[in-house]
């Protein structure tokens, strides 16, 4: 399988995303800039982190725009997987491929630590390789963090099962201490309806190796290699 | 051709949390300015364009493609002469 990453003018975690898909998982990666306008055969696009055009404006807001998008959207819409992570995750509510928005943290300061994550669904393309019931310990880098939603819309989420990741304590309790930024029902990724678009503010490429502290984010680079290799089989 | 000056004024919707207006009232409170209970903070945009008869269209549509997210903000144009 190949995974597309992209890069924006001002991305500063696309050479981590490629370092865990080609270096760590051994998969076909290349890097996507951004105004390029083909995803080169990409079977998962990784929006990755970074400060896309400066966040001028507002995260991501700049960076939707970007001719690649296009294509991305498209990729999107047709089922494609696209995954978002922090800045990435930003451009894809801008876009509106996500719902909700990501607001300044709640104490206004960067965010810069190591945080866990309750896995809230095992059947996504993100999160099917995930051990059930264990919490994963992965890194955040943010001050635009702050995942906010109407309540109407957030109730709309929830019944659809669309929160994929809530801050947690290590033990896996979903509570305002395991919440790092003030994010709503502690949601710290969420998906589309359809379940191939996925946004986290946390960093899975940043945890591919126990000497970076910790390998959890594998499970979510190795369920997409996982997914991507039964597709055709589920397909056919 | 004549040229006009629009004002967009975006500001957070009503019941969104703004931590940047709740510190900034904070701060004016240990300043001694206790009077001022609340903050909202917004901003603001100053383009200078060419007049044409879909101008307030034109506006509206980049207001909400670009210079606000409507999930989160709501704005307001002026068009001056």
């Amino acid at each position: 399988m190949k995974f597309g990453i992209v890069t924006f003018p001002g991305s500063n975690c696309d050479y981590d995303a490629f370092a865990a898909a080609r270096f760590v998982l051994g998969q076909e990666t290349a890097f996507l800039w951004h105004k390029s306008e083909s995803l080169e055969g990409s079977d998962v696009v990784i929006l990755p982190g970074g400060f896309a055009h400066g966040d001028y404006l507002r995260p991501g807001a700049i960076a939707r725009f970007s001719p690649i998008m296009k294509e991305v959207f498209r990729f999107a819409k047709s089922g494609g997987i696209v995954i978002g992570i922090c800045n990435g995750f930003q451009v894809l509510v801008e876009a509106g491929l996500l719902p909700g928005a990501l607001m300044r943290n709640a104490h206004l300061r960067f965010a810069c630590k190591f945080v866990y994550l309750k896995v809230e669904d095992y059947t996504t393309p993100f999160t099917l390789a995930c051990p059930p019931g264990k919490t994963l310990k992965i890194p955040i880098a943010h001050g635009d963090g702050n995942y906010y939603t109407f309540q109407s819309d957030l109730e709309e989420l929830e019944r659809h099962g669309q929160v994929v990741f809530r801050y947690a304590t290590a033990d896996g309790r979903v509570t305002p201490e395991g919440n790092p930024n003030g994010s709503l029902g502690n949601i710290a990724g969420v998906r589309n309806r359809e379940g191939n678009v996925m946004g986290l503010m946390p960093h899975p490429e940043r945890a591919v190796e126990k000497i970076l502290g910790s390998d959890d984010g594998l499970y979510v680079f190795r369920s997409l290699v996982t997914y991507c290799e039964r597709r055709p089989a589920i397909a056919g | 051709m004549n040229k006009k000056r629009a004002i967009v004024y975006v500001r957070l919707k009503e019941g969104v949390l703004d931590p940047q207006g709740k510190t900034i009232a904070q701060a004016m409170g240990n300043m001694g300015y206790q009077e001022f209970s609340s903050v909202r903070s917004g901003r603001f945009f100053e383009l200078e364009c060419d007049n044409r008869p879909d101008l307030d269209k034109r506006i509206d549509d980049v207001c909400r493609k670009l210079l606000t997210n409507p999930v989160i903000e709501t704005y307001k144009v002026e068009i001056l002469p």
